[in-house]
């Protein structure tokens, strides 16, 4: 109650109200509680999206990462691998929640086009590289305790993106290096039923993810993009679901399509998490079906 | 879509009320949760589990845990639907005063799916009487 209230303001004055509510916190809590509570049901914390942020694989959800409560901190890292027939791409990163309620990420994109590079002028094995820098703020809602009411949790994220390949970028149409998305998400666990389901819209410029640039020759402007997520929750620790992630179409050298993911992720413990998917990224950089699989680990504290 | 919204709706409608029909006769929660004799077993369980859960055995101390077992199998059997009447304290004023944190409330809980997995109650079952408990998070944690 306390928080939902007050963070709906800016998110100055929610960093404020937050610091202002852990004092608060300290003192009556017990006084066994810990920086990092490790405290979140198991899964509730999920998974690391492709860009870093707390979320599915491919869409970010408007939970926290980590599995710290209101009263603690919670961090993590990962590393995700995406093999298609033309294409690899690794996602490093790290991400850390704070109170439950607000949430840094870091990943570091690196593109392999692998043979195929050479096919598009640049070189066998030639790689574009991409720093993500999240940030999400959760606004409204509790996915996991309201089980009461149809509110989802509800939160506000943006990703500022630096590609270190400006020159290709500009080759290809594309109009900058840098981009920044801007997204809102609701997630809701309905607990009764198993089922977890996530919707984000996101105003992006980003030509699949940003590792081809922002903007491009066809379309320059902002475009709200449409991601979800369902999950069944088969067990505790294991869920399997699906995932779809519309995508602007800027770039008139190549299309650029949906990604759909059928996916199983598994929850051994609070401190790592496995995910094995099956990905369709459509065309890439005009090689087209681009099926593979998608495979992420993640280590939390 | 041709589907018009409210025709959509009334299927729904009509699925969801005719659901419960589908299966026996007798088919409230308390049933699938095997009623008493499983419920009594489970709670039992979970309030061993709890009281050497080095995250929450503390909450317990002073608490007389054959009195509080009755009382969580009443107030479980009230709310799924079995032949009971909750008559104790509501979770807030219950819960006054002990600092919970959502910590404690998660332990819990996880020690509750522990004895509800060893009472061999079906995951899909165990979730529909944690989504009828997990709205109290608010009243025994945040309020």
């Amino acid at each position: 109650m306390f928080w939902g209230i007050k963070f709906r303001s800016s998110v100055a004055g929610a960093l404020l109200t937050m610091a202002a509510g852990t004092a608060a916190l300290a003192q009556e809590s017990p006084p066994e509680v810990e920086a990092f509570d490790s405290g979140k049901l198991l899964a509730t914390s999920g998974l690391s999206q492709i860009e870093g942020a707390g979320g599915g694989g491919l869409t970010p959800w408007a939970v926290i990462t980590g599995y710290e409560t209101r009263d603690a901190i919670g961090a993590n890292v990962h590393y995700t691998f995406v093999n298609t027939p033309s294409f690899t791409l690794h996602s490093t990163g790290a991400a850390v929640g704070f109170y439950d309620r607000f949430e840094l990420s870091y990943a570091r994109e690196i593109f392999d086009t692998r043979s195929t590079g050479a096919k598009l002028g640049l070189g066998s094995g030639y790689t574009f590289n991409e720093d993500v820098f999240g940030a999400k703020l959760r606004v409204a809602g509790d996915a996991v305790y309201d089980q009461d009411s149809w509110m989802p949790q509800v939160a506000l994220g943006t990703q500022y993106k630096v590609n270190d390949n400006a020159a290709v970028i500009h080759a290809i149409g594309a109009k900058s290096a840098q981009g920044v998305d801007y997204y809102a998400s609701a997630t809701k666990l309905f607990l009764a039923e198993s089922v977890l389901l996530d919707a984000t819209v996101r105003a992006t410029r980003a030509n699949q993810l940003g590792i081809l640039g922002f903007g491009g020759d066809r379309d320059n402007g902002y475009n709200a993009e449409f991601e979800g997520s369902a999950a069944y929750l088969l067990t505790r620790k294991l869920a399997v679901g699906v995932e779809y992630r519309g995508q602007p179409n800027n770039l008139s050298f190549a299309e650029q399509n949906r990604w759909i993911d059928a996916f199983v992720a598994y929850f051994p413990t609070r401190n790592v998490s496995l995910t094995l998917a099956a990905v369709d990224l459509g065309s890439v950089a005009g090689q087209t079906h681009q099926r593979g699989v998608y495979l992420s680990m993640q280590l939390g504290f | 879509m041709a589907v018009k919204p409210m025709s959509l709706f009334a299927v729904l409608f009509a699925a969801v009320t005719l659901l419960p029909l589908s299966g026996s006769a007798a088919d409230t929660l308390y049933d699938d949760l095997g009623g008493e004799a499983r419920v009594t077993q489970f709670v039992g369980e979970m309030l061993a589990i709890a009281v050497k859960d080095p995250r929450i055995a503390r909450d317990f101390d002073n608490i007389n845990l054959e009195w509080l077992q009755k009382r969580i199998v009443l107030q479980i059997c009230s709310l799924t639907g079995g032949p009971c009447q909750y008559t104790g304290r509501n979770m807030y004023a219950a819960h006054k005063g002990l600092h919970l944190a959502t910590l404690d409330f998660n332990a819990l809980v996880e020690d509750m799916q522990i004895a509800m997995d060893r009472a061999e109650i079906p995951f899909r079952t165990q979730n529909r009487l944690l989504a009828i408990l997990a709205p109290m998070y608010h009243d025994i944690v945040t309020r």
